[in-house]
């Protein structure tokens, strides 16, 4: 049984890795785009454009634009002289932020009155406006407090202290290439198997695989070890390259990263083989491969966290296995959460791995076309 | 073949209404195609409606609702002021906790995503010069979150002092008043910048999946032999692929539009013209760009794998869509330029939600343009009346 299972693997082998653009396809592409989403998904917002409309001559004024200047998240590129000029430029999108302080602002301060500024937020896109806001506030309370202390004020009654545990900068980096290494494995795993038993329906070489006397499941373990052992061995190589190059903490046990791993990639491979065994073209298979990917990536907490939904959406992201791994990825690596506490997302994993699977291996005999 | 019947045949000078018939025939061949295999109706139709449901009511970057926990070592007038600012933010869940120890516990295994820690001497203090410390713990794993939570603190205590200087009769609150104002979207409802978002990457879905494996197929079953005997030029072959398909998407398109103004309620202020317009060039471009696939690769499977990592992953992370692009390393945003979903979505973004702004609309048109120009040319050019 062994050999024949060693057989149809090395077929499976065979049949993705000898066309060299195939190969290419599997290997390539998972490494470049993780080096560039690496970099490019962040929140994090740098040199922001930003444009001054400051009408008040005063020292003060003058201060609270230099602070802002200053800042790394902020970098300004206009001087405005009248109001209508704001208009076209946010409109085209030049700044993101218009700084307008009003004539007089230091003029208030200076009788210890509130003086008024006021900021304009691009809001097209909503997330960066309102991270944005967030450190306009920042920049404004440092600003309030200096001035209160050399006015001789009272100090402020109480200040805060803040800390963040895991992840002391708050570097959104770290939270996304976690989340890639879940992403990457999750493509590269469909990708593999999802076509594979679709193909050999559309060029009729499946009938002939199921009058050989190989079991269903025999084929069906031939079909999942390839994409299993790929999946693997991508996985591991993005993790390496997640903590050496990236520099991600892995604070957790590597046995309970990869328990992790193994129940993902049962569960993907299962799926991939399932939306495969149900295809008779191709075309199918790919259509099917995107109904399940898309929704499994915007559906995981990946980018969106999933406390945000509303609970009918949170139900349905139970049957997502990317989200149980993108819990022990990121708790693994920053937390440093041990095995016993992440069984929970280890067995759901799992069950949809082996329910996929054999609900594939019913199809390969079942499915009439 | 000689390279010469690959341009219009000099051989037999087709007449023009031949053309045209050959052409309606390709289209209708390829419509019947379409029809016989419904998952491409399924991609340009189902897909749109479950994303679109999805992402409409699923996904929201808008954290509310946070859990926190409260520790109060002593609680007394002073911190329940301090704390009833918690109680009347809609951002905020507070529950109490004992001490410390219990609130690390609940932070580490994520029942609550932050503390406040108000120590015994928070009232004393008070009252002393330098104030009383407030300690904020984070779970920094989110860090996304985690920053919005600060902001969110950070409004609360900023509340509370102004209270605690109107109660007292101090006139000066604040030296800054700050007034924002959020043009576009006043609300910031992420919905409002997801759902145009969401048509940018529905449409790459369509356009690359409707197209990748097309002509992929006609190589693979051995019906490209059979075409390239007949006089069908292959630029007739390339536009019959490409028009029932652009078709299909185009009806993509209307529906996602239809959905995310009526059933979301995202506002759309520029006009609809200029949006299909953009939606066409797009389209051509997606559409080419799923045909150069197929045409390079011949192999169904190939083009197929090309196809998922080529157009989903990109579009999602690097067009701007939820990423902001201005953040991003210089060489990243350089390779930004080559996505034609980045355009699409600043295009999208700013109909949707500031209007016809040509200083926004034409450059990123004139993109796709080029882009589409370049897709179909490159693809008519690697299409050869040929067999390998």
């Amino acid at each position: 049984m062994f050999r024949r299972i060693r057989a149809l693997t090395v077929k499976e082998f065979l049949a993705l890795l000898k066309d060299q653009r195939s190969r290419m396809v599997v290997f390539i592409p998972p490494i470049l785009q993780l080096l560039v989403f690496g970099y490019a998904a962040t929140f994090d917002l740098n040199r922001i454009p930003f444009a001054v409309y400051n009408e008040d001559a005063g020292q003060a004024a003058r201060e609270l634009v230099a602070r802002f200047a200053a800042s790394p998240h902020f970098r300004p590129v206009a001087t405005l002289r009248q109001e209508a000029e704001i208009t076209p430029l946010v409109d085209a999108k030049r700044v993101l932020l218009v700084l307008h302080i009003g004539p007089t602002f230091s003029r208030e301060l200076l009788g210890g009155r509130s003086g008024p500024v006021q900021v304009i937020v691009d809001g097209r896109n909503s997330n960066t406006a309102a991270i944005l806001l967030n450190y306009v506030n920042t920049i404004v309370a440092a600003f309030d407090t200096d001035w209160q202390q050399r006015a001789g004020g009272p100090a402020a009654l109480a200040h805060l202290e803040t800390r963040a545990w895991f992840n002391p900068n708050l570097l959104s980096r770290w939270f996304i290439v976690p989340g890639i290494v879940g992403l990457l494995t999750l493509v590269v795993t469909t990708l593999v198997t999802a076509l594979s038993v679709a193909r050999e329906r559309e060029q009729g070489t499946f009938d002939q695989l199921l009058v050989t006397p190989f079991r269903p499941g025999e084929i069906l373990l031939g079909k999942a070890l390839p994409g299993f052992l790929i999946g693997f061995f991508e996985a591991s190589l993005i993790i390496l390259i997640a903590v050496f190059w990236f520099q991600v903490p892995l604070r957790g046990s590597l046995l309970t990263l990869y328990v992790g791993l193994f129940c993902f990639v049962l569960s993907t491979v299962g799926m991939g083989l399932m939306i495969s065994s149900l295809a008779v073209t191709q075309q199918q298979g790919l259509l099917g491969a995107f109904l399940f990917l898309v929704p499994s990536i915007l559906l995981s907490g990946f980018a969106t966290p999933i406390a945000n939904m509303p609970a009918w959406v949170q139900q349905i992201t139970y049957l997502n296995p990317m989200r149980y791994f993108l819990v022990i990825l990121r708790g693994v690596f920053l937390q440093g959460t041990p095995f016993d506490l992440l069984v929970g997302q280890f067995w759901p994993m799992a069950i949809i791995g082996f329910v996929n699977l054999g609900l594939a291996g019913y199809l390969f005999r079942h499915r009439l076309y | 073949m000689s390279p010469a019947r690959d341009q219009q045949s000099p051989v037999a000078p087709p007449s023009r209404g031949g053309g045209g018939m050959r052409l309606r025939g390709l289209i209708r061949k390829e419509f019947y195609q379409i029809l016989r295999d419904p998952s491409s109706i399924a991609i340009a139709f189902l897909l749109p409606i479950v994303l679109l449901l999805i992402f409409g009511y699923g996904v929201s970057l808008d954290a509310e609702h946070v859990p926190i926990a409260l520790v109060v070592e002593q609680p007394s007038a002073d911190t329940a002021s301090f704390t009833s600012g918690f109680h009347r933010s809609r951002y905020f869940e507070p529950v109490y906790l004992r001490d410390l120890r219990e609130a690390e516990a609940a932070l580490l295994d994520r029942r609550v995503s932050a503390i406040v820690h108000l120590r015994a001497d928070f009232a004393r203090r008070l009252r002393q010069t330098g104030g009383a410390p407030v300690q904020v713990i984070v779970n920094g794993v989110d860090a996304n979150t985690g920053q919005l939570i600060l902001g969110y603190v950070q409004g609360v205590w900023q509340k509370w002092l102004q209270r605690q200087a109107l109660d007292r009769g101090d006139a000066l609150a604040l030296p800054v008043r700050l007034e924002a104002r959020v043009w576009f979207n006043s609300e910031l409802r992420s919905r409002n910048f997801l759902v145009p978002g969401l048509i940018a990457i529905i449409m790459t879905l369509i356009g690359a999946l409707l197209t990748a494996l097309v002509m992929a197929r006609e190589w693979e079953r051995g019906t490209m032999e059979a075409l390239l005997v007949t006089p069908v030029t292959m630029r007739e072959v390339l536009v019959g692929k490409l028009v029932p398909y652009f078709l299909l998407g185009t009806g993509g398109m209307a529906l996602s539009v239809a959905m995310g103004t009526w059933l979301f309620g995202v506002p759309l202020r520029g006009s609809l013209w200029v949006l299909f317009a953009a939606a066409s060039l797009f389209l051509l471009a997606a559409l080419g760009m799923g045909l150069l696939i197929s045409t390079v690769t011949k192999n169904q499977f190939v083009a197929g794998q090309v196809a998922i990592l080529a157009t989903f992953l990109p579009a999602f992370i690097l067009s701007g869509f939820i990423f902001d692009i201005g953040s991003m390393p210089a060489v990243v945003q350089g390779i930004t330029h080559v996505l034609a979903a980045r355009y699409f979505v600043a295009i999208l973004q700013t109909v949707f939600l500031a209007g016809n702004v040509w200083s926004v609309v034409l450059p990123n048109a004139l993109a796709l343009a080029g882009m589409a120009a370049f897709f179909l040319g490159v693809s008519r050019r690697k299409l050869r009346k040929r067999l390998e």
